[in-house]
């Protein structure tokens, strides 16, 4: 499915210090849905270039990156369950650079 | 039948805002774990940082504020939420913008940037001050003589006094600083670990430096850093956001990680530190460092020099080592009136943001 994804806060240094991504990211062999849990796996295999531990810690987002699905807080949709679909807009930004 | 709760999950029923019932709610409140939509979040987000300006009387009308500004999140969401204020309650204030170019190419010429189109967008008059005019020497030349090891001290103590130096020559009242609730909570934890008494209950104060020239305030000591940052995002506000170059690893302290993983169990856990650093200042019996003035510029020192004219001495005699961490038998060594390192202080984030 086509999505976009977004980095900012200083994560897009990550990812060739581009921000947004428009990507295709298929299914998990033998799943209905694509979780957040499976596009963060996707994103750091394939988007993020540079200091993984940035982004993740552990199967999540680091501590203090904040993670928006159509504009919409995770911590609303369930964080690693929520299901995207296809032409979703999730965004991710770091708080931690700068002040 | 997993996959299909999930999907419940995202359409989440009709859940609406818990304040206004009407809208879908975008963000989940650190604070009070409540569901808001985006307008009731612009309003609980202003309203409560007004409620804390007029709590505590961070200002009188009629004075001029200066913003310290470094074109970061907090201190860019901290000149348009008081401006903002500032016409709608009438404070009466003249706002502006203050910033410190230490002259670092790369880093310091886009923050600036930054602060120059807000200076544009809120209409905020900017005064920008550099390392080169105060000190003498570009951030880029001290590293040059002293390699990558130490320049923090240089950055920290460079800043505190540009901003103070800027703050003057503005003919300000008072100076504010974008400091969250994240940011305090830090530097609390780090003053108990070091068990730094003086400094854990300056920290938590709102306003610093009322004995001294120009008072400093924190407008933002109770607002979360997750909050600023999804309001800069919703408000498609102009911010600038990049680790300093010369300190890749300074702000990623223990501390920190420490705190946003606490955050992420319980939320309240930043509040509760702050409130514990508050508590501990009634237990103060401990010796405060001496305050006198700086013998060689009159800025504010518990020694013979301040930290500044120390590290600047020893920049021009080609000695950079001076002044920095534990060596001794330096400027202040034989001359100091408090044996205890009264100007050390602790770097809480990178070198590129503004320092308690
Ligand atoms: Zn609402
Ligand atoms: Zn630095
Ligand atoms: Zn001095």
């Amino acid at each position: 499915m086509q999505l976009t994804l977004e980095f900012g806060g200083g994560l897009e240094l990550l990812c060739d210090s581009e921000k947004i991504h428009k990507v295709n990211v298929d299914l998990p062999n033998g799943a209905d849905d694509l979780t957040m849990k499976h596009l963060l796996s996707w994103v750091r295999t394939n988007l993020i270039k540079e200091r993984p531990e940035m982004f993740m810690k552990g199967d999540t987002v680091r501590p203090g990156v904040l993670v928006l699905v159509n504009d919409c807080d995770w911590e609303l949709s369930g964080q690693l369950d929520t299901t995207i679909e296809d032409k979703d807009v999730i965004v991710f930004i770091s708080t931690l650079h700068g002040g | 039948m997993e996959a299909g709760e999930a999907k419940s999950k995202k359409a989440g029923g009709p859940r609406l805002c818990c304040i206004c019932n009407q809208r879908r709610p975008v963000l989940k409140r650190p604070k009070t774990l409540q569901q808001i939509c985006r307008e009731c979040f612009y309003e609980v987000f202003e309203e409560e940082i007004h409620q804390v300006i007029v709590v505590n009387r961070l200002f009188k009308s009629g004075e001029r504020v200066a913003i310290g500004a470094s074109g970061g999140k907090d201190s860019t969401v901290l000149a348009y939420v008081l401006s903002e204020l500032n016409r709608r309650h009438s404070y009466g204030l003249d706002l502006f913008l203050l910033s410190i170019d230490e002259g670092i190419t790369g880093y310091r010429d886009d923050s600036l940037e930054t602060v120059k189109r807000n200076e544009l967008q809120y209409g905020l008059p900017l005064q920008i001050l550099s390392y080169k005019d105060l000190y003498g020497w570009t951030m880029d030349e001290i590293v040059k003589m002293i390699g990558l090891k130490n320049n923090c001290t240089f950055c920290g103590v460079f800043r505190r006094q540009a901003l103070d130096r800027g703050a003057a020559l503005l003919k300000v009242d008072k100076l504010v600083t974008g400091h969250n609730a994240d940011d305090i909570a830090e530097t609390v934890l780090l003053n108990i670990l070091r068990g730094d008494i003086a400094r854990l209950s300056r920290c938590t104060s709102i306003t610093t430096g009322e004995d001294g020239p120009i008072p400093r305030c924190k407008p933002f000591k109770y607002t979360y850093e997750k909050e600023i940052v999804m309001y800069a995002y919703f408000k498609k506000l102009d911010y600038f956001s990049t680790e300093c170059i010369y300190s890749p690893n300074a702000y990623r302290g223990f501390a920190r990680e420490f705190i946003k993983d606490l955050e992420r169990l319980r939320p309240r856990a930043i509040l509760d530190i702050i409130k514990s650093g508050e508590d501990f200042r009634i237990a103060t019996t401990t010796k405060m460092p001496e305050q006198g003035t700086c013998e060689r510029c009159g800025y504010i020192s518990s020694q013979k020099w301040c930290k500044a004219c120390v590290l600047l001495e020893g920049l021009n005699r080609g000695l950079p080592k001076m002044g920095i961490g534990r060596a001794r038998g330096g400027i202040n060594g034989d001359h100091t009136r408090e044996t205890k390192a009264g100007s050390k202080s602790i770097e809480t984030k990178q070198c590129g943001s503004l320092d308690f």
